[in-house]
């Protein structure tokens, strides 16, 4: 494929999802990429990502080291503007503007106050891994199931919506593993729709006023 | 040194007893050990509540490093009453790098000094080891409220995280982690979000060295999303050509996706690629590896100076003469002891005092020659 400016094979691959859910595509080569103010080179040490304050405002500047032009002749994309330029965590008081300063978040609720901005940020740094899988604390999880306790469970594993939404994730993961003749990986996701209808399935047993939904989302993942 | 009680706390426990005898990861046992030096599990947790430890404030860590210190005291595991409390801010800067030459924490955590550019010294925190064979050290107020490390000779992923699991349970028993469905165990700094589990190997690989292809293993290792690093973690230099090699994604795949990842695919090609350098090595450049082996045999037998650097450079071609059997006379644990306690704390706590550098080299060079060199041939 080439290029947007029609001369080079394109190499930087970038899909952009906006807020209305829709997908924009673009092809560029390295030269292009530079000069729009994308680094093409993948050696970026993920820590130094989650802390530039450039990715996080959804522009990745260019590499000092590029080889090409020198970082000042790159004008970086312009800023995407925050729909909360001073949202503050209710929680510990981290603003938005700490943590893309010190890459790191203040306390657990800063992940709620801020999810909207972070989400992509943290997909992106994960290789595209948007929900947790694998362990739930055991203890927390068994004592709120044991006493029915609806609000503990949901966050814990979500409510209905979200965990039929995880479902669906690990459906389509599984598929695209079987596809790609990927069987141990597959088996490993296949165990963990296993498990995590199986948690579901639990709650159902624990708290019989919500068995009607809950029968209908594990029958789905069934 | 046994869990101490609550009312009379640790200051200083590590000049008496502790440390007398070799750490499990040095035993140069397990499988591939000929490559892998180490594994280790790391699990990022936090306590619900409370501010991450970057934003903590001083009565925030105490209560933290309080609730801590009691829930690992008190776990019901056999080896509960094997743990070694260390309250950081309490010991001096001597045993505070003892233990981060002993791969039990990080530097980082002997400062007190966050990447935020908060804390320091006097900040409440604190780490457990067990003792006697430090296979476990959990980590208080790092730049998470908990970081619970397994480390393991040679290839032990699997047997590390399944221990780190156990360890995991028995202190959520006692008290709320941080958690979110979406994004899981929650962490200070989002690259660790998820499981919060960082599965290390630290690899010996000077055939990949001497064959020029160590560069390409590393940019693959970057194409994978691994990240490589020294033989002191984040920052640090490689020496020898050891190399800590760990997974960077914690989110969207599980523990077991992740283990099987390294423990399966990754690791054992790594190893392949070191092992068909050195057997390349030995098929055609032999007389060289030689050459490089006892010229390093040479200078740790008769060096009155010796840089730590340099002592593991020559140590690391001991390692690889021996596992090709061109050298007699040595042992795994004897080389990985002699590369732990060339380095400048532990040269100073084996004479019982404090060095220059040019003592310390001094002192390095003649610790080697005793220990090492008598038998080699």
């Amino acid at each position: 494929m080439l290029c947007e400016c029609g001369q080079y094979e394109a190499t930087i691959h970038e899909v952009i999802i906006t807020s209305d859910k829709k997908k924009v595509e673009r092809h560029l080569c390295e030269k292009c990429a530079r000069k729009q103010g994308i680094n093409p080179d993948p050696y970026v040490p993920i820590s130094e990502l989650m802390s530039s304050s450039s990715y996080i405002m959804g522009q990745i500047s260019s590499s000092p080291e590029s080889p090409d032009e020198p970082l000042s002749q790159t004008p970086p994309r312009p800023p995407v503007k925050s729909k909360h330029p001073t949202q503050t965590c209710v929680g510990c008081g981290q603003t938005f503007g700490g943590f893309k300063k010190s890459g790191l978040l203040g306390c657990p609720a800063c992940y709620q106050i801020f999810e909207d901005r972070i989400g992509p940020m943290i997909e992106r740094a994960h290789e595209g891994g948007c929900n947790h899988v694998g362990k739930v604390p055991k203890r927390a999880l068994c004592e709120s199931q044991l006493n029915k306790d609806d609000n503990r469970i949901d966050a814990l594993l979500g409510n209905i919506k979200q965990r039929e939404e995880r479902l669906d994730t690990l459906r389509i993961r599984l598929a695209k593993s079987i596809h790609d003749e990927e069987y141990e990986q597959a088996a490993m996701l296949r165990d963990e729709l296993t498990r995590l209808t199986s948690l579901a399935s639990s709650e159902i047993e624990a708290t019989p006023n919500r068995s009607a939904n809950a029968k209908d989302s594990t029958a789905a993942s069934s | 040194m046994q869990a101490s009680d609550d009312a009379q706390p640790e200051t200083n426990p590590l000049r008496e007893s502790a440390f007398t005898r070799n750490a499990e990861w040095l035993r140069g046992l397990g499988e591939s050990n000929d490559v892998v030096m180490s594994s280790r599990v790391r699990l990022a947790r936090n306590i619900s509540g409370f501010p991450f430890t970057p934003q903590a404030s001083r009565i925030d860590r105490t209560q933290v490093l309080e609730a801590c210190r009691h829930r690992i005291l008190n776990m019901t595991t056999s080896t509960a009453s094997q743990f070694m409390w260390i309250n950081l801010h309490q010991v001096g800067r001597e045993d505070r790098n003892l233990l981060v030459e002993r791969q039990l924490m990080s530097r980082q955590h002997a400062k007190g000094k966050l990447s935020t550019g908060k804390g320091g010294l006097d900040e409440p925190r604190g780490v457990a080891v067990l003792v006697p064979d430090e296979r476990v050290s959990i980590m208080i107020n790092e730049e998470d409220h908990l970081r619970l490390q397994i480390i393991r000779s040679g290839l032990a992923l699997t047997s590390c995280l399944a221990e780190a699991n156990e360890l995991d349970d028995q202190i959520e028993a006692g008290m709320d982690y941080a958690y979110h469905p979406r994004f899981g165990y929650l962490t200070a700094c989002p690259t660790n979000v998820g499981t919060g589990l960082r599965l290390s190997v630290m690899l010996h690989l000077p055939g990949l060295k001497l064959t020029g292809e160590l560069e390409k293993v590393r940019r693959a290792a970057h194409d994978m999303g691994l990240a490589v690093r020294g033989f002191y973690g984040e920052g640090s230099d490689s020496p020898g050509e050891f190399y800590q090699l760990s997974n960077q994604t914690t989110l969207g795949k599980s523990d077991e996706m992740l283990l099987r990842e390294m423990e399966q695919e990754i690791v054992p090609r790594v190893v392949g690629y070191e092992r068909h350098a050195r057997k390349n090595l030995i098929a055609n450049r032999k007389e060289m590896l030689e050459d490089q082996i006892w010229r390093a045999i040479g200078v740790l037998k008769n060096a009155r100076l010796m840089k730590v650097e340099e002592a593991m450079e020559y140590l690391s071609l001991v390692r690889v003469g021996a596992m090709l059997g061109l050298v007699e006379g040595v042992t795994l644990e004897q080389i990985h002891t002699l590369l732990l306690h060339v380095q400048p704390m532990h040269l100073q706590k084996t004479l019982g005092k404090t060095l220059t550098q040019q003592q310390r080299r001094v002192a390095r060079a003649e610790l080697i020659r005793k220990q090492l060199t008598p038998d080699l041939s």
